[in-house]
């Protein structure tokens, strides 16, 4: 028993350093830019683990007409505050115009007709905020995948950028202004749509008219709405806060799967 | 030698016995870390949203099974929590807590989150971080578990611990306190093997399954993981229920611990060596 002394010391020790990190050391640690970094890796081993647990092309579940939501929550920006966005809403989105751009081979500019005449899906998927909520609704829209094929990739093209109307925090400098992006895999994926109807009505205000991202599999932050300009690019580091969306610059994960 | 006339007389030998293996006590205290961590970023988490539904979808409109918030009442605020019909008032702990000015409208208090300000961005950065230790962890105590025979030789009862009379027993002297002592504190007596099994064989393993059922993405692969627990918000409930079932087991396990010989337990715990009292004479 002679070494029950500092054994107990130990253990006192222990004790007192857990309920020191129980109480408000907690913030500092969470604050710590190592700490934070270390505890980024989680980020990308779940990224890379459910690349790997769930092959690109797998569908999210499609629910059937029953299984709608009787209220969708609108939620993030419910109506852009600009001049301009007041102007296009006036005119039932006439001279709205969608631009895509960047590392493609023929940049492309199309209207809300363009969109509806081209070949469309419909899907009646669950949409999860990262809040913890869910709702389902049912969305049509032009597959993404192809209207990116007619625009031609060019090399080095990695990730699709969406940028929106919304400005969801007021800056100075537009920082705040909403954007997303997602790499090729989604944006490939079959259910990932350019969604202008909902529940079988144009989009509303409310949900991102007069067009909206449906990327199922991921959170709700990534599905961006009130779109503008979708911008192929390398990469996003150049962009506002550097991490890929808005949220993202906020610290949430750029890969939202989970 | 003991002998017939002073056997009675003679004090108990205190023996070390080799209680916990070296990946058992390493696997449990990092599972305490896991545990504690997950415990309070989860409830940060919680706090977006401190609404539970059944079923696929769930949000503000739809009925939620329970919640905790707010109700403005005699020109005051009162934090509240509603389970179905029945709602408490939980001011100071559960929807409004913080004294005086500090006082503000959140789920669970500040001193039960990771951070302690409304921050679902950090929660979930420490959640996630926790999440894949805690499986690494598991993963290894239950391959060390199966293999070694950890789970068949100390966890499994044995058919007559299983018997109504021993486990009639058993409940009677927990209830008074009375701890097995001699050859009988060489293993776990029943009801303890019982709650291990529950934890590691069920509440923990739902904890993960149900985690991974919230992520749309393994939803996407897997989705029989939504018909098994009833959908994405079920899910989530069923997740909150096994964590505060975890709390409570923890809760009755540490009692048990301070109880039964805080010092013993934690050494056997820490070093693997546990003090059991044997008759002079006993092997």
């Amino acid at each position: 028993m002679t070494f029950s002394i500092p054994r107990r010391r130990l253990l006192t020790g222990s004790a007192a350093s857990l309920a020191a990190l129980g109480l408000s050391g907690c913030d500092d640690v969470a604050q710590n830019s190592n700490v934070q970094s270390v505890l980024e890796m989680a980020e990308r081993l779940t990224m890379r683990g459910q690349r790997l647990l769930v092959s690109k092309d797998t569908l999210a579940r499609e629910f059937s007409e029953p299984d709608i939501s009787p209220v969708f929550k609108p939620n993030g920006s419910t109506a852009p505050d600009s001049e301009d966005y007041a102007r296009m809403m006036e005119t039932g989105f006439a001279d709205w115009r969608l631009k895509i751009d960047g590392l493609v081979e023929r940049p492309v500019v199309l209207s809300l007709t363009d969109l509806k005449r081209l070949p469309s899906r419909t899907q009646i998927t669950r949409h999860d905020c990262v809040e913890g909520w869910s709702a389902i609704g049912k969305w049509t829209g032009t597959p993404l995948g192809p209207l990116l094929q007619s625009a031609g990739l060019k090399p080095g093209a990695r990730y699709v950028v969406f940028h929106c109307a919304d400005e969801l925090e007021q800056t100075m400098d537009g920082s705040g202004t909403y954007y997303e992006s997602i790499d090729l895999i989604d944006a490939f994926h079959p259910q990932t749509i350019l969604a202008y109807e909902m529940n079988g009505k144009d989009l509303e205000v409310a949900h991102g008219a007069p067009l909206r991202l449906r990327v199922e599999r991921h959170l709700g932050y990534k599905h961006a709405k009130y779109l503008m300009r979708i911008e192929i690019t390398h990469s996003f580091a150049g962009l506002w806060g550097g991490k890929g969306g808005f949220w993202e610059d906020r610290g949430y994960e750029w890969y939202a799967g989970i | 030698m003991a002998t017939l006339d002073n056997h009675s007389d003679a004090p108990p030998e205190r023996i070390f016995i080799r209680r916990h293996s070296l990946v058992t006590r390493i696997t449990h205290w990092i599972n305490v870390l896991c545990l504690s961590l997950l415990l309070m970023s989860g409830l940060q988490i919680f706090n977006a949203h401190p609404s539970l539904y059944w079923g696929q979808y769930g949000a503000d409109a739809d009925p939620s099974w329970l919640s905790i918030g707010t109700v403005e009442q005699d020109g005051g605020t009162r934090g509240v929590l509603t389970v179905g019909d029945v709602q408490l008032n939980t001011t100071g702990f559960l929807g409004l807590s913080g004294v005086g000015d500090g006082a503000t409208e959140r789920g669970f208090p500040a001193w039960a989150t990771i951070p302690s300000y409304q921050d679902l961005a950090t929660g979930r950065r420490w959640h996630f971080f926790f999440a894949w230790l805690f499986v690494i962890n598991g993963s290894l105590y239950a391959l060390y578990g199966f293999v070694r025979g950890h789970f068949h030789r100390d966890l499994a009862p044995t058919a007559e611990q299983l018997t109504p009379r021993h486990l009639g027993r058993e409940i009677a002297d927990h209830a008074r306190l009375r701890f097995p002592k001699g050859e009988e504190a060489r293993h776990y007596n029943a009801l303890q093997k019982l709650a291990y099994l529950i934890v590691i064989f069920v509440l923990l393993p739902l904890m993960l399954a149900t985690g991974l059922t919230m992520s749309p993405g393994i939803d996407a692969g897997y989705p029989f993981l939504l018909d098994l627990f009833g959908g994405r918000q079920s899910a989530r409930s069923i997740h909150f229920i096994c964590a505060w079932s975890i709390v409570a087991f923890v809760i009755i396990h540490v009692s048990m611990v301070i109880l039964s010989g805080l010092w013993n337990n934690m050494r056997s715990m820490i070093t693997g060596r546990y003090a059991i009292e044997t008759e002079r004479g006993e092997p």
